[in-house]
């Protein structure tokens, strides 16, 4: 063992060299870091340059972190709907005669046909409408279908949305819903916001450093669907009453008929009106949209036009004239900001369907700074103690685990960079809490060499017997602490998890730096100092 | 320089002993625990319990405290918790779940800051509706089952079943004991706290393991010695590493909790209390634990037969 030869200690001070050289990007401000980046001669390759620093977690650099979950039921409901409005137009098609009228149940729709030719002839088409579901994976196409059709005694045929079409509604649905809300928290001009899935059914965005998470919330939150809608004069038909926007909320009545969704708009930006200066909103409509709405207030003239958001209505203007330049605007109720919201929801598109926030957090600017400044401190301390009393103990081989510790130290913040790991609040206290337990490995070395030498090994022999029987211990329970370790990672979220990869590395680096290190720096000693026992 | 020694050599403890009083001491507290855990309980974060917390701090001069908790009390959404913390006029105000599911606990902040905005900065905004924490308890708690039952097969494998037992019945005690010390103080339990018993898990094994390791060494190498004085031997002989590394430990997570904020201060006390707790169960509780178990039995005498040589010359 203290036969180093020169060739080995060159290459492990260069890999813990170049290790502790990754966290050196940690001590630049990130502006110098970019400025490196950009400034940088195109002959340097990029893993060269001090770039990578550990990404902070948003309890340390302040923001929001949303988690929101798509509704289900909503989307189930639509679905039903879907298929009352096709199992009324086969129906239709056929000339298939039924009795009672069209049934909707929670999961689907249901119909009597009292003849069983008819019935021969509706189930195969109704079969028609099934989709497969799933994506052609290594097991093949899964089998299962969007919906089912189902023949019950007495006539009765049954239409349900499937478990498997409602699951593959809900992701699609999930991933329109990601596509909107980047659209909308873009639009709020944030630096770097994350937005992933979380299971089945829910969005997770996390803003950094956002000062209004109020606002971040209220346009998250918003379906925005849009519809320019005509007033009706009856309340019979086929006419929905929404509550209006108006102080008193009253009901108007609004005919079924959608004239143009906010799917047409192709811009929305805020203005103030010139003749009332209040904050409106100015839209213009793709061609398609354009030539609708021209359509329709040519034909309406004279009549209310409600605009409905989330069905409720925000204004129901009388048209004066035919709009027919594909251009107009919203007036209503709105404040500057409103209409600013309004104008980013309008542009983005509106979601799929109806989404809650399940979870919020947020943290501001000042604790995630205070957070940081006594982590440091702490980190610092703890830092300083341990080595003054490994050095109380050891001596010499207390400041050679004192070394040990600090390039265990760097080893973890140079991994964390290149793995662009999220270092939390709790993560600062594993930080600490390893800097405690990271001289373990060295004690049982240390303890070991001492028991063997006091029964009798010579100095060298004891040096290297205290290494060899250590080393299965220090596996042994660092294995354990791994393993504990590592069920944290895989079910910890957010901050715990940024303390399960701080525990995790901090193990890893513990152990290499115990079984390279330190025994390097031992025969080193051992070649200079020539010793004729233990330094303590 | 005369170097520091905690622990004199080769001392001769009889700490299997010891269980006559550790063992009652420890099943003493364990009913307390359980009886604590049945009628006080645990102080569950909005975590698992759900709800809103909100920490504000003062934009000048101290909070309010009284008038804090009126405002806020008169929100109407039941009472809230308010507590004054750290030294910055900070104030912590909790929120219970409120009923109308998850759109209904927005509301508690939207309210919130129209209230309080004015005169005080919010430093951080949770809330949590009742699907999330429902999640989180269940995660929680299979993170800890699945790192016991990943450890007891590793220590199998690695070891005898007998010493993995031993293992976990004293890992198991740490955890009930840090349960009890979260009971006792009524600190906050959240998601961190689950960290914070994983990571006591950790240590814990850690501890009982490099006893454990000793004991095999042992086993093989003294094929005569009673089983209690083969048992001291180990505990005595890994005395000053255990001393030394849970002082260096301490030594840490006193610096965090002194200097490491408020935000952390609750983790670090629990840590400091676990690895306490750990050094504790180690020599006085795994370790005797093996006394009961047949630890000569099965495959430990056959692996001495392989023991390498050296192993044998030393004895």
């Amino acid at each position: 063992m203290l036969r180093f030869q020169a060739r080995k200690v060159i290459v492990v001070l260069l890999v813990l060299f170049f290790g502790c050289g990754l966290a050196f990007p940690n001590l630049l401000s990130p502006e110098t870091r970019t400025a490196i980046e950009r400034g940088a001669p195109s002959w340097i390759p990029k893993f060269l340059l001090p770039t990578k620093a550990v990404v902070l977690g948003l309890d340390l650099q302040g923001g929001s972190h949303v988690l929101l979950e798509i509704d289900r039921a909503d989307l189930v409901r639509s679905q039903v709907i879907q298929l009352r409005d096709d199992l009324r137009a086969r129906l239709r098609e056929d000339r298939i005669s039924f009795q009672g009228g069209i049934g909707v149940t929670a999961r689907g729709v249901q119909v009597r046909v009292p003849d069983a030719a008819d019935r021969a002839k509706l189930l195969p088409r109704l079969r028609e409408l099934a989709q497969p579901v799933g994506t052609l994976g290594a097991f093949g196409p899964s089998g299962n279908t969007t919906i089912e059709v189902l023949e019950q005694p007495d006539g009765l045929i049954q239409m349900n949305v499937t478990e498997a079409g409602a699951n593959e509604r809900v992701r699609r649905a999930v991933e329109q819903a990601m596509e909107v809300l980047r659209r909308r928290v873009d639009a709020l001009g944030t630096t770097e916001p994350n937005i992933q899935r979380q299971g089945l059914d829910r969005i997770l965005v996390q803003v950094p450093g956002l000062q209004d998470p109020q606002r971040l919330k209220e346009i998250l939150g918003q379906t925005a669907k849009l519809q320019f809608r005509m007033v009706s004069d009856n309340q019979g038909g086929d006419v929905d009453m929404l509550p209006s926007q108006d102080a008193g909320g009253s009901l108007v009545p609004v005919e079924r008929r959608v004239i143009v969704e906010g799917a047409d708009l192709i811009d929305a930006q805020p203005a103030f009106d010139s003749r009332t200066s209040q904050p409106i909103v100015n839209f213009r409509f793709n061609i398609r949209g354009a030539q609708r709405f021209g359509q329709a207030t040519t034909e309406n003239l004279g009549r209310p036009l409600a605009i409905v958001l989330d069905n409720r209505v925000i204004s129901s203007p009388v048209i004066q004239s035919p709009i027919t330049g594909g251009s107009g605007q919203i007036s209503g109720n709105f404040t500057v900001e409103s209409v600013n919201n309004l104008a980013i929801l309008l542009r983005a598109g509106a979601l799929p369907a109806k989404m809650t926030i399940v979870e919020e957090r947020t943290v501001g600017p000042g604790l995630g700074a205070d957070s940081i400044q006594a982590g440091k401190i702490a980190t610092l301390i703890a830092t300083v103690l341990v080595i003054l009393y490994m050095i109380g103990t050891y001596g010499t081989f207390g400041f050679i685990a004192s070394i040990a510790l600090l390039v265990h130290v760097c080893l973890i913040f140079g991994l964390m960079s290149v793995l662009g790991a999220t270092m939390t609040l709790p993560g600062i206290a594993g930080i600490v809490l390893t800097i405690g337990t990271a001289v373990d490995s060295n004690v049982l070395i240390y303890e070991r060499m001492r028991e063997e030498s006091h029964q009798g090994r010579s100095l060298v022999s004891a040096l290297e017997a205290g290494f060899q029987r250590a080393f299965a211990t220090i596996i042994d329970s660092n294995v354990t602490m791994l393993i504990a370790a590592v069920a944290l990672f895989s079910l910890g979220s957010g901050p715990v998890r940024g303390f399960a990869v701080v525990f995790i590395l901090g193990i890893l680096t513990t152990v290499i730096t115990a079984v390279t290190l330190t025994r390097m720096l031992i025969a080193l000693w051992y070649r200079w100092a020539r010793p004729k026992a233990l330094p303590f | 320089m005369r170097l520091l020694r905690i622990v004199p050599d080769n001392t001769k403890f009889k700490i299997v002993k010891w269980r006559r009083l550790s063992y009652p001491f420890s099943a003493a507290y364990s009913i307390l625990v359980l009886v604590l855990f049945l009628t006080v309980g645990l102080n569950f974060g909005i975590d698992f319990r759900g709800g809103t917390l909100i920490e504000m701090q003062s934009k000048a001069g101290r909070p309010d405290i009284a008038q804090i908790r009126s405002a806020a009390n008169g929100l109407g959404f039941g009472e809230a918790e308010v507590q004054e913390f750290g030294s910055g006029g900070e104030v912590s105000m909790r929120f219970a779940l409120q009923p109308g599911g998850e759109p209904a606990q927005q509301q508690v902040v939207v309210k919130a800051r129209e209230a309080f905005a004015s005169a005080y900065d919010f430093r951080r905004v949770e809330t949590v509706g009742p699907r999330v924490s429902g999640e989180l308890v269940q995660a929680g708690t299979l993170g800890v089952v699945l790192a016991i039952v990943g450890v007891l097969i590793y220590l199998w494998f690695r070891f005898e079943m007998q010493l993995a037992i031993g293992a976990i019945v004293g890992t198991l005690h740490d955890i009930v004991l840090t349960l009890g010390f979260f009971l006792i103080t009524q600190l906050e339990f959240n998601l961190t706290s689950i960290a914070a018993i994983l990571t006591i898990v950790g240590y814990s094994l850690n501890e009982t393991v490099v006893v454990f390791d000793r004991t095999r060494e042992l086993l093989r190498r003294y094929k005569t010695m009673s089983i209690p004085d083969l048992l001291d031997l180990s505990i005595n002989s890994t005395l000053s590493r255990t001393a030394i590394t849970s002082t260096t430990t301490v030594l840490a997570l006193v610096a965090l909790v002194i200097f490491g904020g408020t935000a952390i201060e609750g983790f670090a006390l629990v840590m400091l209390f676990g690895v306490i707790v750990c050094t504790y169960s180690a020599m006085f509780v795994s370790t005797p634990v093996l006394l009961y178990l047949d630890i000569r039995a099965g495959r430990l005498d056959q692996a001495e037969e392989k023991a390498p040589a050296g192993a044998k010359a030393k004895a």
